[in-house]
């Protein structure tokens, strides 16, 4: 289980978090300029990178605060944690 | 005891004075206090333990400790029985009862053995060969095989002992209480950190619990006793023996298990297991090594043991394993068991040594006592079915690959074998690291750690007493440091150096009467006793084109099952490395996962059973729907009344009267469950416009609106009625299940997408208990509790909500209808609750005020083609599959709306909401049922859809059923079929709106 750094709260078991999928998707801001193709590689479609991925995480049983998380999807380590309309880092 | 006839006269941490009797396969026995099953059962000379899995052939004892193949048992009776124990791991309680697990009907007389002279039928993969065709035929062929195969029986009846969970962190976890572990735990305690030090064992020591070892000057144990009080008296040291380290997960997270019982057929007055959640800073494992054995031809006859083992049962249990001993090693640690069984007066006949030349002090020491030293040869063969009667011996050719004289016959009745001993890389392994080959002990043994992990000792290939006390000693203060603490001066324990020469690996041992070539050959050298697996097993797999050790071990079942290979999967990958023409470390080894020995369920669920696995949510009104004989039904976590019948009474019978009292008296529903979420702010009206389909921002103060809440998908979500309170303040409710779904996805839009917006959220749920009355008198029912709300049509018309007084206590009332009757919904403080029902339940009862729950809610709402989100929808329902087209709007963006106009969601042939009569008006149909067009007389048969709701309707007479058909709204009229096991309904698609479609009685 993992030990994630709450931005806001600090070390947390896994078990107070859920989970988000991939970071800084931008939602368009106007959806009706996309055609369907574009639209729904907004709305389905997601990296899932083998290794250092940008993810959303939610503290869900904390402090309901949503967060971005650099995680290696191989090997489970971690980098930054960063709040929300943050650069992710370089 | 006269009973116990290989008990020695003395030795062995065992109390003589308290005798314990217990059985085993029926028959009594006796044995001591600190004995295991299995060394009671090696004293009263119990050869035969078990039959093996695909051959039952008869097997004994094989060693002394986690790693044992064939002493696997069942525990115990009844309730709190437990399958598949090893006999080594269970402390002998006075009492005990077991049975082998794999021997229907007798381990002497075995039906399955037939197997063993049908070999040539039961190959590699034979399940996957044999049991394929017909595939109706498995289930019988299961059945078969789960008996043959035997393994254990699950417990029947519920177990009725507790088990706990601790969460605890710790600096240093040191994981394994022999002399490295010990000595890592001492540098680390002494230094101030916080120590766990867990043992699987009932007492600390390790290996020196079978040894006569000497360390800092004294006997080991004294010095492992002197190690176990300085670290107990440590404040911040904890000590957990009994206790497994089962699992390495991430971030430093391992769980252990505690047994905290010895005598699992007694209640405790606390758990019997405890699971222990750790998170450590830093880890070290001290987790030893176990022996391998070597692998020759009929190598798993009762009487082969490993060689240490062999030590152990004299040294620790006072136990002589035989009469007559022969010794069979590749290595110099075999000889201490020669020199332990000799110094205990049991005779060693020879110690057969494949090395040419073998030298150093543990060799000359058995030199010097007269017993036969055979170097250069080899274990040929083994005489014997039942028990060890002989051996074999014969000398190897230069290559070692075949014999190269005449075989000698020795008699004896036990064979220590030792091939060198693999490190316990489990732990590190599953905590991500790679273990790597070495050379010079010919196993796997701890690679660079990924996680903040270290090994001492055997585990990490140190295998001498002096060498592994300063790797313990190193590893816990560079933990202690690692930790953030200053380690202490102290010197390291120290022991004695002993030279020992290198092992020379020979992993498939010569037969003294087949050639290695020949067909056939190694059908009966064993690699996996547990699990039955040959060489020749392994060379088949190879042959038929399994070249990866992971494909291997599912074809072959190479380490699987209890045991989980811990003595086979080395031996079985060299010899798949033979086969392939690879080096071991190219073979790699299988994925080490946990656990490393079985946990129980019991342990994993611990205390959240029963009632604890899930919260119960009740309502302010629960204890009256109780007195009132409701049954519940459970919505999310909530208990809600699902209906109130009275004596003699079916369902049907209470929901057709409450029904038809909610459309010509009253009724009462209890909808404190409805989520209620509070949102306030100056964005608030344009936060909500952006989540529902429909238009919110000119809503007016004290006004209600059903809204539509959909995914960026476009598929329904969630729906409910919001209020305005005030200008920036909303009450919006949500589905019961789904509740806590809709915050969520507030909170996530807000704080993720739309930052800028000023609004909050709050979960108001539980601040309210609602009630809802409907129906004809629900207005005068209305007017007898209220005098500051003014009741007027005009004035409190449909869709709107007031604050006032209802029975003197402050409410909101929402004037909103799931019925399609005139409705009050009346929200007062939770703790107001039962008040108002009891006082609404009294006050009404002159009108026939009737109690209703959910069925009834359903029935209602369906007779007026109310959605209902979750059984109308399943996730994949658009608006506009709903015919609710009216509540999207045109004008402005909200939450999926670009979806709508997907190529998929306005294609033809969507699934739409409809109302279904069946021809026959008393026939119900059964939600779920599968609906068609075409009938055929059997299946295959297109389905265009399904029935969603399905009731029988009092208000109407009849049936009536909602359904998702295929352009269901261009087949009005149409008869469709909905074909079932022994029948086929007909039915007609109709209008979704069943009842009151004018809607002329909202207002009464």
């Amino acid at each position: 289980m993992f030990l994630i750094n709450c931005p806001w709260c600090g070390e947390r078991d896994e078990e107070e978090f859920a989970y988000g999928g991939e970071a800084h998707i931008v939602r368009p801001k106007d959806p009706d300029a996309l055609n369907d193709e574009e639209w729904a590689d907004y709305l389905f479609m997601r990296k899932n990178t083998k290794g250092n991925y940008l993810e959303r995480w939610n503290h869900a049983h904390g402090c309901r605060r949503w967060f971005n998380m650099q995680r290696n999807t191989a090997t489970h380590e971690f980098g930054a944690v960063y709040k929300i309309g943050e650069k992710p880092p370089k | 005891m006269s009973t116990s006839r290989n008990r020695l006269a003395e030795g062995g941490r065992i109390e003589r004075t308290k005798t314990l009797a217990f059985t085993f396969n029926g028959r009594r026995y006796t044995g001591f206090e600190g004995d295991t099953l299995a060394s009671a059962l090696l004293a009263n000379g119990v050869k035969a333990l078990a039959r093996s899995f695909k051959y039952h052939r008869p097997r004994g004892l094989y060693s002394a400790g986690v790693e044992e193949p064939n002493a696997v048992v069942q525990l115990e009776n009844g309730a709190r029985t437990r399958p598949n124990l090893q006999a080594t791991e269970i402390e002998l309680y006075d009492g005990l009862s077991a049975k082998s697990v794999n021997c229907w009907p007798s381990v002497e007389f075995d039906i399955g053995a037939i197997n063993s002279l049908a070999a040539r039928l039961l190959p590699a993969g034979f399940y996957y060969k044999t049991f394929m065709w017909p595939k109706s035929f498995w289930m019988t062929y299961e059945k078969v095989i789960r008996n043959a195969a035997g393994l254990g029986t699950a417990p029947k009846l519920p177990d009725p002992d507790t088990y706990d969970k601790m969460h605890e962190h710790a600096d240093v976890l040191v994981v394994g209480g022999g002399p490295s572990g010990l000595a890592a735990a001492l540098a680390a305690g002494r230094s101030g950190a916080r120590v766990i030090l867990a043992d699987q064992e009932g007492e600390l020591g390790g290996r020196m619990l079978s040894e006569n070892e000497t360390i800092d000057g004294k006997p080991a144990m004294q010095w492992v006793e002197d190690a176990t009080r300085e670290l107990t008296a440590m404040d911040d040291v904890r000590i957990l023996t009994r206790t497994t380290a089962f699992g390495y997960y991430d971030q430093n997270y391992l769980g252990l298990l505690e047994r905290r019982h010895i005598n699992v057929a007694r209640p405790l007055p606390h758990s019997s297991e405890r699971l222990w959640r750790v998170r450590a800073r830093q880890v070290v494992l001290a987790t030893g090594a176990i022996e391998r054995p070597l692998v020759f031809a009929n190598n798993d006859r009762p009487g082969v043991m490993l060689a240490g083992a062999l030590r152990s049962y004299v040294t620790r249990y006072g136990v002589s394993p035989g009469k007559k001993t022969v010794i069979f090693t590749n290595n110099d640690d075999a000889y201490r068991s020669a020199l332990a069984l000799d110094d205990a007066g049991i005779s060693v006949a020879a110690v057969v040594d494949l090395r040419n030349d073998p030298d150093g002090p543990l060799v000359d020491a058995v030199r010097a006592r007269d017993i036969s030293v055979f170097d250069g040869w080899a274990i040929t063969a083994v005489i014997g079915k039942m028990a060890v009667k002989a051996v074999e011996i014969s000398e190897l050719s230069a290559d070692s690959e075949n014999v190269s004289g005449p075989a000698k016959r020795i008699d004896c009745d036990v064979v220590g074998s030792s091939g060198g001993w693999n490190p316990v890389v489990h732990l590190h392994s599953q905590s991500g690291g790679k273990a790597r080959f070495d050379e010079t002990i010919q196993s796997f043994v701890p690679g660079p750690s990924v996680q903040k992990e270290q090994s001492a000792g055997a585990c990490a290939g140190t295998f001498s007493l002096k060498d592994c006390l300063k790797s313990g000693h190193d590893v816990g203060k560079a933990a202690a440091k690692l930790a953030g603490f200053t380690p202490s001066r102290h010197k390291q324990p120290v022991a004695d150096t002993v030279f020992e020469a290198p092992l020379q690996a020979l992993w498939i041992v010569p037969s003294s009467n087949l050639d290695n070539r020949a067909k056939g050959f190694g059908a009966k050298h064993f690699v996996d006793i547990h699990s039955d697996v040959s060489v020749a097993d392994i060379e088949l797999a190879a042959r038929e084109g399994y070249h990866s050790v992971e494909h291997v071990k599912r074809y072959t079942a190479l380490g699987m099952g209890p045991d989980q290979g811990k003595t086979g999967n080395i031996p079985g990958m060299a010899v798949l490395g033979q086969a392939l023409g690879q080096p071991i470390a190219e073979v790699g080894t299988t994925t080490f996962r946990p656990p490393f020995t079985p946990v129980t369920y019991g342990a994993l669920a611990g205390r959240d059973i029963g009632e604890f696995s899930d919260p119960a949510r009740k309502t302010a009104m629960h204890h009256w729907h109780e007195a009132a004989g409701a049954l519940f039904e459970d919505v999310g976590q909530w208990k809600r009344p699902w209906y109130y019948p009275k004596p003699g009474e079916t369902m049907q019978d209470a929901l057709n009267r409450e029904c038809l009292a909610a459309r010509n008296a009253i009724g009462i529903l209890d909808a404190s469950t409805l989520g209620k979420i509070d949102i306030q702010g100056p964005d608030a009206a344009e936060f909500i416009n952006r989540i529902y389909t429909n238009a919110w921002i000119k809503l007016g103060v004290g006004k209600c609106r059903y809204g539509l809440m959909l995914g960026e998908d476009a598929m329904v979500m969630d729906d409910g009625v919001t209020a305005r309170l005030g200008d920036n303040h909303f009450h919006m409710t949500t589905t019961t299940g789904n509740a806590a779904r809709v915050l969520g996805w507030l909170e996530e839009w807000l704080q993720t997408e739309w930052p800028e917006l000023q609004v909050y959220c709050n979960s108001v749920t539980e601040y309210w208990s609602t009630m809802t009355i409907c129906g004809p008198r629900a207005g005068d029912l209305m007017a007898e509790f209220t005098t500051d709300i003014d009741l007027d049509k005009e004035a409190f018309p449909f869709m709107s909500f007031r604050e006032g007084t209802v029975g003197g206590i402050p409410a909101r009332v929402f004037r909103i209808s799931f019925t399609g009757e005139l409705s009050y919904e009346i929200n007062v403080p939770a703790n107001m609750g039962l008040a108002l029902w009891t006082a609404l339940m009294n006050a009404g009862e002159k009108y026939g005020i009737t109690p209703y729950g959910t069925e009834t809610m359903h029935i209602l709402r369906a007779e007026k083609g109310y959605i209902i989100v979750g059984q109308e929808t399943d996730g994949t329902m658009t608006p506009l599959d709903l015919g609710m087209d009216w509540i999207v709007s045109k004008k402005k963006d909200f939450i999926g709306r670009r979806s709508l106009s997907r190529a998929d969601c306005v294609r033809e042939g969507r699934k739409q909401l409809v109302g279904l009569l069946t021809t026959n008006p008393a026939e119900v149909l059964p939600e779920g049922a599968q609906l068609v067009a075409d009938l055929k007389p059997a299946p295959p048969m297109d389905m265009i859809g399904h029935v969603t709701s399905s009731y029988y309707s009092a208000t109407l007479g009849r049936s009536i059923a909602l359904a998702v058909v295929k352009d269901g709204r261009n087949r009005m009229g149409e008869t469709i079929h909905a074909p079932m096991e022994d029948k086929t309904m007909d039915c007609e698609i109709v209008d979704p709106v069943f009842f009151d479609k004018e809607g002329s009685r909202i207002d009464g």
